[in-house]
């Protein structure tokens, strides 16, 4: 077992949450969002990797060869699907906020308070 | 066709008819969208009423293209219709129902975009309610959030909206990378996406790092759109700014589907693993539950703000439910299922009051609109009706759930259960109450001049009406009294008994998904009734006097007073801490998961 893999999930969940945090921008935010998304693409894949095997597709092979699990880059793909549509409604959501105030610092955008 | 092969289409219908209107709607006249979606989530409404009946008699599994599990190992993706997920299912066509109806004379320029987003957002709940699949959850819970932001943001001409949607967005999404690691942590380990099979494989044996990581990632995910404290900032965001029938099913279901998961998700996969550690993650949701009841229910009657105040009062009620599910036992499970339908339904109701009011007056500050709200007619009494269903007051389907839980809790000797059910229900019970006398009948004084809310907000209709539209009322009506119908259908308990002890026998549902054999019938845990009518008239008695004490408090003694005002550094605290940044918020989700991870560890390595 390679703990490498675990090790890159790990900083970029975490660098993605700090730079959330720590964001003064809206677009950078949402780019930070999808650096923590990332880290589940590279987890899914890891979990789903074999040494030495080859890519899922069972055409012209002998039954038999060993080959990466299917299951999770399946997961990988739909899960790609769902940060792009996230990405993209967050993305209109600046733009609409940018025309109305003029500008992206969270810190000077608050919801409805009190 | 025979009931068994219905399961999907709860799923397909509305999809189907969201991805027509999308298509097209524009060219569609206003009165045939309207009249397609009412259909459309009617047919809905009968599909998950079928779904829930015939699963009363038996829970079955419905297994997509016929791919049924081989010798114990699940090949394909499975519904399980049990009564708890057809009842929510059906709660969530109900009210989506609701909020069609009410629409009818509701924004002028829609087009096919509101309701096409609606039914996707039915479609997805029903899904999620349904599934049996690990993966399958996360994709509908994508599925409805991505439906739940889009439609938050409905009006777009709004910074607030745009601002709400987006904390609402981006804590949601954190939440949902949780649920994603976790679900592949518990994929590397045990190979299986199938609850069932999950379960099968962590069966019996004790949990270890990954186990307990990856439960930990799981269950904050889908906390935090369970609105449990300290995931809960987004949801008093994105409920002031949402239209309000997309309010009615953020409080009245979605959030409530979040426990549903965090529950279902530990019944079938992890309960064969932790079930040893249950006394302590007891005395852990106990406190997150009984921190969010109280944070809830003050910051609930500290509002005056129609909309923030009724989204207080869910994240409370949200902290109830979770201390009726962490009793971890058949009777509180089902006091918890019994409360949520009623509270959907009460909660609903009370959100197109706000609604109507919002509509009438461009407001929904309970001060500004002092006393003008008398001509509003049958939304007084129905706003005060709901006021005293929230507080708890029999025979509303309220006070029975609240009932049965607080029995469920004092049988394992927490009687103090009971405290926290009578102050946070009076509590929110009392708000709205409050906000209806001094709406409706012009009662109180102004002392606190500082708004906070805006002067003006978007109507969500032009047509001036003096009276409420019959359309608008009639909905309102028909939710209240379905929470009293909760209330007074007497054989609802003990279905709702042997309901949750089906619920919660992982064994029971192992044998349902992974070897077909129709599983032994639950016995019904045959008790008496519970007799919690005294401490729901104490409640509903309560919140009257709370509301009338807030309401002229400026007739108090000066003393009294004075200690009253006491109170106010801390509540100012609780609001700072709300302070609308979503990097806050998301500073909150790390230490909630840091939190519940560091006490699992404990526990686990207790032993």
């Amino acid at each position: 077992m390679i703990y490498l893999p675990y090790a890159v999930v790990a900083w970029l969940f975490l660098i993605g949450l700090y730079g959330i945090i720590s964001s003064r921008h809206l677009i950078h935010l949402t780019v930070c969002l999808s650096v923590v998304q990332s880290s589940t693409y590279v987890l899914l894949l890891s979990i789903g990797y074999r040494r030495g095997a080859g890519a899922p597709i069972f055409a012209d092979v002998p039954p038999g060869t060993p080959a990466v699990d299917p299951v999770v880059q399946a997961l990988t793909l739909t899960d790609i699907v769902v940060g792009a549509t996230v990405m993209a409604l967050l993305l209109a959501l600046a733009t609409q906020i940018q025309k109305r105030r003029g500008h992206l610092d969270p810190h000077h955008l608050r919801p409805m308070r009190g | 066709m025979t009931i068994n092969t219905l399961p999907p289409f709860p799923v397909i219908v509305p999809f189907t008819v969201a991805a027509l209107l999308m298509a097209g709607g524009k060219r569609l006249p206003r009165r045939v969208i309207d009249a397609l979606t009412i259909t459309t989530t009617t047919v809905v409404v009968l599909l998950c009423a079928l779904l829930l009946a015939r699963s009363l008699d038996a829970p079955f599994v419905y297994w997509f293209g016929g791919w049924q599990p081989r010798d114990g190992i699940v090949l394909g993706i499975d519904f399980v219709i049990d009564p708890v997920g057809g009842a929510l299912a059906l709660l969530a066509a109900l009210l989506v129902l609701a909020g069609f109806v009410y629409s009818w004379r509701y924004f002028n320029e829609v087009g096919p975009l509101y309701p096409a987003l609606m039914l996707t957002f039915l479609g997805a709940m029903a899904g999620f309610a349904l599934t049996g699949d690990l993966f399958n959850l996360f994709v509908f819970f994508e599925l409805m959030s991505v439906a739940a932001y889009a439609l938050t943001a409905t009006k777009i001409e709004e910074e607030e909206s745009l601002m709400g949607a987006f904390n609402f967005a981006v804590s949601n999404s954190v939440g949902s990378f949780l649920v994603l690691v976790g679900i592949a942590l518990i994929y590397g380990r045990t190979g299986a996406l199938n609850l069932a099979q999950v379960g099968a494989a962590l069966q019996g044996r004790p949990a270890d790092g990954l186990v307990i990581a990856a439960w930990v990632l799981i269950a904050s995910g889908f906390s935090v759109k369970a609105a449990l404290v300290p995931f809960h900032f987004w949801l008093a965001d994105a409920h002031a700014v949402a239209p309000t029938p997309v309010c009615v099913l953020f409080s009245g279901v979605m959030v409530e589907l979040g426990l549903y998961a965090v529950l279902r998700v530990y019944w079938t996969a992890f309960a064969g693993t932790l079930a040893v550690h249950e006394d302590g993650l007891r005395i852990m949701l106990f406190v997150a539950g009984t921190l969010s009841a109280i944070l809830g229910a003050v910051l609930c009657f500290a509002q005056r703000h129609l909309k923030r105040l009724l989204a207080f009062s869910t994240i409370s009620h949200m902290g109830l439910f979770l201390i009726g599910a962490a009793c971890f036992t058949a009777d509180g499970l089902a006091g918890a299922g019994v409360y949520v339908l009623a509270h959907g339904f009460v909660k609903g109701g009370l959100f197109l009051c706000a609604g109507i009011v919002l509509n009438r007056f461009g407001s929904v500050d309970e001060n500004r609109l002092r006393g003008r709200g008398r001509f509003l007619g049958w939304v007084n009494v129905l706003f005060a009706a709901g006021g005293l269903a929230l507080s708890g007051m029999p025979p509303f389907g309220t006070c029975s759930g609240k009932a049965l839980i607080e029995d469920a809790a004092e049988r394992l000797g927490h009687g103090w259960v009971s405290v926290i059910f009578l102050v946070c229900s009076a509590l929110t019970g009392g708000a709205v109450l409050r906000a209806a006398a001094s709406l409706f009948l012009g009662w109180g004084h102004d002392l606190n001049k500082e708004a906070h809310t805006p002067k003006h907000e978007q109507k969500e209709t032009d047509e001036k009406y003096q009276r409420a539209p019959l359309v608008m009322l009639a909905p309102v009506a028909a939710l209240l009294l379905l929470a009293l119908g909760v209330g007074l259908w007497p054989a609802l308990l003990n279905e709702a008994r042997r309901a949750a002890a089906g619920f919660q026998d992982p064994v029971r549902y192992a044998s349902l998904v992974l070897s077909s054999r129709p599983p032994a019938v639950v016995s019904a845990p045959q008790e008496p009734p519970p007799h919690g009518y005294l401490m729901g008239a104490a409640s509903a008695l309560g919140a009257a006097a709370l509301a009338l004490l807030a309401l002229f408090r400026h007739r108090l003694p000066h003393a009294l007073r004075r200690l009253g005002r006491a109170g106010k550094p801390l509540l100012s605290a609780l609001h700072a801490v709300h302070s609308g940044h979503v990097g806050d918020y998301v500073v909150w989700i790390v230490a909630g998961v840091a939190v519940l991870g560091g006490f699992c560890a404990v526990l686990a390595t207790r032993g």
